[in-house]
């Protein structure tokens, strides 16, 4: 039997602390197998993010079960959640690109985290992933001089240049137009099914929703039946 | 060790990247660590002057041991003892010899421009000479003239006619204590911080200048010792000897140590440089905390982005302490060249021996370090606030 790539069960979790603890994820149960693409909507506030970032290692996890690849990340130490990290690709809305590093440089901080790639060999890795997010001619471009929407391939690059077995993104598309915003999301589409990467999506943009594998909608803490999303566009 | 080297290699310099993105950002940063670095180094630059002004003459003594009084403060006020003293030093083995030295802050007037200045006169035996100064031992036919004195060329004052007509070969002459003195030749020791400059005379004439001071009563005994005698030891055996209440017994060093711990412990000027190089200290903690505080402010959503990669906190410390060992020894070079250059403008205004010693450009190039650290330690705090979940 093949392990999910991410398995939720019975997670709660709370912000805040004493008087003003509030919960903000109830009863979470979830499972992701390799090479799905799953897309996760709802309104503003209703915890996706913070599902997210959990399942990122970005927050610690209180109660309940939340293993990614295998590993057990409720309650697991700062040190634990940052190794964890490493083996998987984070797109934030923001392209959030170091202004200071060239397009290959941001992206070769990708690849630095593993100590056993020469150095060679992480610059051809990240010329070779630059060239597929079609960037090939930008390589020694600082942000300043890119767009935005070849900022987010960029960050896309970054992202999976260390061939992650995870994606996660959180609202990719929305500080992109239309065309710029199917781009990217048609980009890791099709670098994620070429690396057989998984990928769980976080998004309020309806346009890019027939990407998806499964599409699961939250509301108020809780994963819910999704209304009919083609009324919603 | 081969590891943190093959890690170095890997690494993107970002400390060094972020730096130097902004030019104009980095070159305020760096004269700021350069301004404080100069701050530092003219303040212990004057202190050094004063101590080595201090011990200006003493250097030039070829004595081996010296007898003071217990009494003695510097070397403008070093009291007096029983000149039998020095007769009874003989009696050791290995003194070859025991010379008196008078020394005594004077005034006397300019020749030039009739004001008033204060000197160090010395008055010596001209048949012993006790200088290792050749240009003084070759007049000393001079002194023994009555009321002939030698002057000081590199005495800081409007001495320029002075030294011009001496050298001319006519002698000037001026007034110490109401008594008309002539200068018929020159040597050079400089300033310090108690005079303007040094005279020489004979012991004769130094006693007529000082009618209150007695030929049996001097101020410094000067001993030299035959070859192969230790001064340590004779010292020691000098002060079994000798009786202790009205003598102190030192070797050239201790006697060295013995002006420079004055004008050290007993005047507020070793404290006062002191504060103002930890004054610049300050200000360099400061202005290096204001720029990498500043750095990290405008990267945190870039840090927090590391983070989120898997970069741990100590990587991004390891960021910000990168830039403070930049700033640190980028900024310490103009530093340290804008105050060689000062130096030269300070030591040839003055006359005092200003000059810059290893020893004091790796204690600022130290002290420079440990600056940038500490602000850079202060600064990294910020670095903790990078939490990728709270800021997307």
């Amino acid at each position: 039997m093949i392990e999910p790539v991410i398995y939720i069960n019975n997670l709660d979790h709370y912000f805040g602390k004493g008087a003003l603890r509030k919960q903000v994820l109830f009863d979470i149960n979830l499972e992701i197998n390799i090479g799905e693409i799953v897309i996760m909507t709802g309104p503003s506030g209703s915890g996706k993010t913070t599902l997210l970032t959990m399942c990122g290692g970005l927050r610690s996890a209180q109660s309940g079960s939340l293993k990614v690849l295998g590993t057990e990340l409720c309650g697991a130490s700062a040190k634990q959640l940052t190794i964890s990290r490493r083996h998987h690709g984070y797109i934030f809305q923001a392209h959030n690109l170091h202004e200071s590093l060239t397009a290959l440089q941001n992206v070769k901080m990708g690849l630095e985290l593993h100590p056993d790639i020469s150095v060679a060999e992480m610059n051809q890795r990240s010329i070779e992933m630059l060239e597929l997010v079609g960037l090939g001619d930008r390589v020694n471009y600082l942000p300043e001089n890119l767009s935005g929407g070849q900022k987010q391939r960029v960050a896309i690059a970054r992202a999976l240049v260390s061939q992650p077995k995870i994606l996660l993104a959180d609202e990719p598309t929305a500080a992109l137009d239309k065309q710029s915003g199917r781009d990217v999301v048609d980009l890791m589409h099709k670098l994620a099914k070429e690396q057989d990467c998984t990928i769980l999506l976080v998004t309020h943009d309806n346009r890019i929703l027939d990407v998806a594998d499964r599409i699961i909608y939250m509301e108020d803490g809780r994963l819910a039946k999704a209304p009919d999303l083609q009324k919603v566009s | 060790m081969l590891k943190i080297i093959q890690n170095l290699t890997r690494r993107t310099p970002l400390g060094w990247l972020q730096l130097t993105q902004h030019k104009s950002r980095f070159a305020v940063a760096i004269s700021g660590v350069a301004f404080a670095d100069l701050l530092m180094l003219m303040q212990l630059g004057f202190q050094g002057a004063l101590f080595d002004s201090a011990v200006i003459l003493h250097s030039k003594l070829t004595a081996d041991v010296f007898i003071i009084s217990p009494q003695a403060l510097n070397i403008g006020a070093m009291s007096t003892f029983p000149r039998r003293r020095l007769y009874q030093a003989m009696d050791i083995t290995g003194v070859k010899s025991a010379e008196p030295m008078y020394v005594n802050l004077v005034t006397w007037k300019n020749p030039q421009t009739r004001d008033k200045k204060n000197l160090i006169i010395v008055g010596f035996n001209p048949d012993r000479p006790i200088f290792n100064l050749p240009e003084v031992n070759s007049q000393l036919d001079k002194i023994k003239q009555s009321d002939v004195l030698l002057f000081d060329r590199k005495a800081i004052g409007a001495y320029e006619k002075v030294v011009e007509s001496v050298d001319d070969g006519k002698a000037v002459t001026t007034e110490i204590e109401r008594r008309t003195v002539s200068v018929n030749g020159l040597f050079s020791i400089g300033s310090s911080f108690s005079a303007d400059g040094h005279l020489m005379t004979s012991e004769d004439n130094y006693l007529r200048l000082f009618s209150r001071q007695s030929s049996g009563n001097i101020n410094v005994g000067l001993l030299t010792l035959n070859p192969g005698y230790d001064p340590t030891q004779v010292v020691q055996q000098l002060k079994a000897y000798l009786p202790r209440q009205d003598i102190k017994v030192l070797t050239k060093e201790e006697y060295i140590a013995f002006e420079q711990g004055y004008w050290q412990q007993q005047t507020p000027i070793g404290p006062i440089f002191n504060l103002g190089a930890i004054m610049g200290f300050i200000v360099g903690v400061i202005i290096v905390y204001q720029v990498l505080s500043t750095d990290v402010n405008s990267h945190l959503r870039e840090y927090a982005t590391f983070k989120a990669m898997g970069y741990s906190n100590t990587y991004l410390l390891g960021i910000v302490f990168e830039e403070a060992l930049i700033l640190a020894v980028v900024g310490f070079i103009p530093g340290l060249i804008v105050s060689l250059g000062l130096y030269t403008v300070v030591g040839g205004a003055t006359n005092l021996p200003i000059a810059m010693t290893v020893f004091r450009a790796a204690q600022v190039l130290a002290g420079t370090l440990i600056m940038c650290m500490l602000s850079g330690a202060v600064a990294t705090s910020k670095v903790q606030a990078a939490d990728p979940a709270d800021m997307f």
